[in-house]
């Protein structure tokens, strides 16, 4: 609402989107890296629905239920790969699943 | 100072605090807690942004659903407690965060340049009426209708996908 | 006949491909031989036929240009490949076609038996095809090519017994020394060439002869052009700095020593000033510059020529003496009186050599001198011819040389005063000494030599009728040039011949001092009186009391060693230019410039890259996880992008 202005809003999410990017590259842990990637998508969802509401146009809105749709499914997806992989190797330890490297 | 601007400064210095604490715990599964509690907070922000649908939305599909299957996928994989955050790679990782900082500190200053609050006009009226479920379900159900049915062919292709790929060997 | 002009110089060089691509098959020496030879023969009745045929064109007519094919087109610059026949050039090719042609039917009797003989006819094959291309030539680059073609002969010719020893070195040496010099010369005259097309704006002789009376061209330019156009002269004719070269050239067969060093090779220079006349006659103090190198160039080489004890190096310091007679009338005015000297000079030069070839021959390779002595007696024939050369060469009056040389003198007279003709003369009286000199050790007095070991005998026909033909002519050749005050304004056919070449030239010069035609007969009667004085010491001394000569030089002992020595130039050369350049090159160049500097940049570029290249190979790890990290570095990169363009 317009009490609070519209740069704070986005601000923290860039702040939580940046927080994400860091956790994306120095964790380790496959699964903490997906969480990081989970919480860069809600900063972009945070800065949809800011700008959503002060336009007052829903179509913000739809979008960021399609994002969380998308997440959904991604973060099924990449779980699944995660233990498959682990069936493997025994480590999500991402430094040590590097079977591109040569 | 108003009840929001109160209520803003707190949910977002929960959600920032929950977001850093998610990134440097050693335990993935506090990890995992901790980033319920930053979903929450989200929820609450939506909720001051008039998007009610969407805040519920989080809390059910986030909160609720994505979350409980990182800590079932946590408990199956029994993974050991990482060492400390910076004993390999020490470079490499203050490296990364310098650039995280670089590229907040950077985007921060393009916010406020731009300026928006003046730039944009605000439309209090229609903001409370956004957030309806009933005027996000009329766009979703007569503007948006193929990319909602897509959506639901992705979610079941991601069904059957995860299903093949953590299934055991087939018999 | 005179569009075949171009015959003259392609039917030398079939003959050299014919000798030098089949030649070594071709056992039999009489076809090569007359393969080689008959190709100069036919230029020269070529040559004899277009100067008949300009004879009888009127004066204005007389200078045409026969062209064959554009060679350089670039730019600018357009540079056509043809000759310009007129009567500077007809002059000259006669020389070069008629005493050439001599000297390969001499030379199929010297080199007789030698294993090496179509080589030889192949060389001079293609020395006379340079030749012919540097006098018929009608613009400069095709006077550089045949001037860098008879550079290229003479090493090749000098060179020929390439395994045989030469005074402290080898012959090869020597031929080095000759290309070397050469070329120091021949950068000068490229740096004139360069300032006559800058100047000019062309290389074609009538154009930049005609530009070089209407354009305004300061007298500086000029002279800058003519002093670089001389270096390339004292280079190609051996005059100081840039003689050291023809004594060791020696090294070589003698007919080459008296074709291309006696009688046409070492001309070119003389040829060339001529043909640049205006230029040289617009800067006055080159001029002075070009008398004075000739005139000293003169004296000093007659000077170590009195001592020196091989034939074919008194021979040798006798033609560079020479040479420097005819700048020295270049340089005083009197071109038609340096080209009349050359035609008089390759007369009796060639023959001399020819004629000392013939002694050699007879004395089985025998060179020195002191080793020889009475010989008149066993080769008459050569002693003949030889003594005709020698009188003609004296300044003698009723042969050629009295003529040309008195030119000479009178126009140090007139132009340069009492020094320049006093010099001259004690120069002429050195030559008519150190000839006779000559002549009598060699075939006066008596036999030196081992009388058992040694058969001295007359050479074959092949040899002697060259040598006859060549002494008719250092008899009769000095007529067409008889002194004017004898024969009026016009009797001078030679003179008159190439006045028109001449004319822009003379127009330019200040006229000559008038000096009345009594100092010249005065001069003329004291010339002969002074060189037959120097002639009758000669035979004196050497024939009669030898002890005088021996006694002198004890008491001179150091002057005497000096001239024997050549003044040390040589050696002056070596310690002041050879060494430092020598070194300079192994230390600083080599070591320091091209090992460290040069290989150094190219290596060092290349180590740079290597390792350059080893440390950006690294970011390409195969971890989805460091290129996560160098992406959020491009995003970083692109948001300051944006920053900074705001």
């Amino acid at each position: 609402m317009s009490t609070v202005p519209m740069e704070y809003y986005l601000v923290l999410s860039a702040f939580m989107f940046c927080v994400g990017v860091a956790g994306v590259l120095i964790r380790r842990n496959a699964i903490v890296v997906f969480m990081s990637i989970e919480l860069m998508l809600n900063s972009a969802n945070l800065t949809l629905v800011t700008f959503s509401s002060y336009l007052g146009n829903p179509i913000g809105q739809v979008f960021v239920f399609f994002v969380m749709t998308v997440a959904a499914a991604e973060a099924a997806v990449g779980l699944a790969i995660i233990i498959a992989i682990f069936r493997n190797k025994l480590t999500v330890n991402i430094d040590d699943i590097n079977i591109f490297k040569w | 100072m108003n009840i929001q601007l109160i209520l803003f400064f707190v949910l977002a210095s929960v959600a920032a605090v929950t977001a850093v604490m998610m990134i440097t715990r050693k335990n993935a599964v506090i990890s995992a807690v901790f980033l319920v509690l930053n979903f929450f907070s989200l929820a609450g922000l939506y909720l001051l942004l008039n998007a009610q649908f969407i805040a519920v939305v989080q809390v059910i599909v986030y909160a609720g659903a994505i979350m409980v299957l990182f800590l079932f996928v946590l408990m199956l994989l029994n993974t050991e407690t990482e060492h400390k955050l910076f004993v390999d790679k020490r470079g490499i990782k203050f490296f990364a965060i310098l650039v995280s900082a670089f590229v907040f500190v950077q985007l921060a200053f393009l916010i406020f340049k731009g300026n928006p609050t003046r730039t944009l006009t605000p439309d209090e009226a229609a903001s409370i009426n956004s957030g309806t479920i009933q005027t996000i379900g009329h766009e979703l159900y007569t503007n948006y209708i193929i990319p909602f049915e897509v959506a639901g062919f992705l979610l079941l292709a991601t069904t059957i996908g995860a299903l093949v790929l953590a299934k055991k060997k087939f018999e | 006949m005179i569009n075949l002009i171009y015959l003259t110089v392609l039917l030398p060089l079939i003959g050299f491909l014919i000798n030098g691509l089949f030649g070594r098959k071709i056992k039999n020496e009489k076809i090569i031989g007359t393969i080689g030879a008959a190709s100069v023969g036919i230029s020269f009745l070529i040559v004899l036929g277009a100067f008949i045929q300009t004879v009888a064109l009127p004066v204005d007519q007389r200078s045409n240009t026969v062209e064959l094919f554009t060679w350089l087109s670039v730019g600018g610059l357009n540079v056509k490949f043809a000759y310009l026949v007129d009567q500077l050039s007809l002059t000259m090719a006669l020389i070069v076609t008629g005493v050439g042609f001599l000297i390969h039917v001499y030379s199929i009797g010297y080199m007789h038996g030698d294993k090496g003989f179509w080589r030889f006819f192949a060389y001079l094959n293609l020395f006379i095809f340079a030749m012919m291309n540097l006098i018929l030539g009608d613009n400069f680059v095709v006077l550089f090519l045949g001037w860098e073609g008879v550079g290229l002969c003479s090493y090749l010719l000098i060179g020929f017994w390439y395994d045989r020893n030469f005074e402290k070195g080898t012959t090869s040496q020597a031929a080095k020394k000759a290309f070397v010099v050469n070329r120091i010369g021949d950068f000068g005259f490229l740096l004139g060439m360069f300032l006559i097309y800058m100047t000019f704006d062309s290389l074609n002789f009538k154009e930049v002869l005609s530009k070089a009376t209407t354009f305004p061209v300061t007298e500086a330019t000029f002279g800058l052009i003519a002093i670089f156009l001389f270096i390339g002269a004292t280079g190609k004719s051996a005059q100081i700095p840039l003689f050291v070269w023809l004594p060791d050239a020696m090294a070589g067969p003698t007919p080459v020593s008296a074709l291309i060093h006696a009688a046409t090779m070492v001309t070119a220079g003389v040829y060339m000033v001529s043909r640049t006349s205006i230029i040289f006659a617009s800067a006055p103090a080159v001029m002075m510059v070009v008398a004075v190198v000739g005139l000293l160039t003169a004296i000093m080489a007659a000077s170590i020529g009195l001592v020196q004890n091989d034939i074919k190096k008194v021979l040798a310091y006798s033609t560079v003496s020479q040479l420097g007679y005819m700048f020295l009338a270049a340089g005083m005015g009197a071109f038609s009186a340096s080209i009349f000297h050359v035609m008089t000079h390759a007369f009796f030069k060639a023959l001399l050599f020819l004629g000392a070839g013939s002694v050699i021959h007879g004395m089985h390779d025998e060179q020195n001198i002191q080793k020889y002595g009475g010989l008149k007696k066993y080769m008459p024939k050569t002693y003949i011819t030889f003594f005709v050369a020698t009188l003609a060469i004296a300044g003698v009056p009723g042969l050629s040389g009295f003529f040309s040389k008195d030119e000479i003198l009178w126009s140090a007279y007139a132009n340069g005063g009492f020094i320049f003709w006093l010099v001259g003369m004690i120069t002429a009286m050195m030559t008519a000494f150190y000839m006779f000199r000559l002549l009598s050790l060699t075939f006066y007095g008596n036999e030196r030599f081992d009388h058992h070991h040694v058969h001295p005998h007359e050479s074959p026909a092949l040899m002697t009728i060259p040598l006859m033909i060549l002494a008719f002519l250092s008899i009769v050749g000095g007529y067409i040039g008889l002194p004017k005050v004898f024969v009026g304004e016009h009797g001078n056919l030679f003179e008159s011949w190439l006045e028109p070449i001449y004319e822009p030239a003379m127009h330019k010069l200040a006229h000559f001092g008038s000096h009345s035609h009594f100092e010249e007969i005065m001069l003329m009667a004291v010339s002969i009186a002074l060189a037959l004085s120097a002639i009758y010491f000669a035979i004196h001394v050497y024939n009669k009391k030898p002890q005088i000569a021996e006694n002198v030089s004890a008491k001179f002992k150091g002057f005497y060693n000096l001239l024997l020595n050549k003044y040390f130039i040589d050696e002056a050369y070596e310690a002041v230019v050879v060494q430092p350049i020598q070194k300079g090159s192994d230390k600083l160049l080599w070591k320091y410039a091209d090992v460290k500097i040069i290989d150094g940049a190219v290596n060092g570029l290349a180590n740079l890259i290597e390792k350059l290249s080893g440390v950006i190979r690294k970011i390409q790890t195969g971890a989805t996880h460091s290129y996560a990290v160098i992406m959020m570095v491009g995003i970083a990169a692109a948001l300051f992008w944006l920053i900074l363009s705001l």
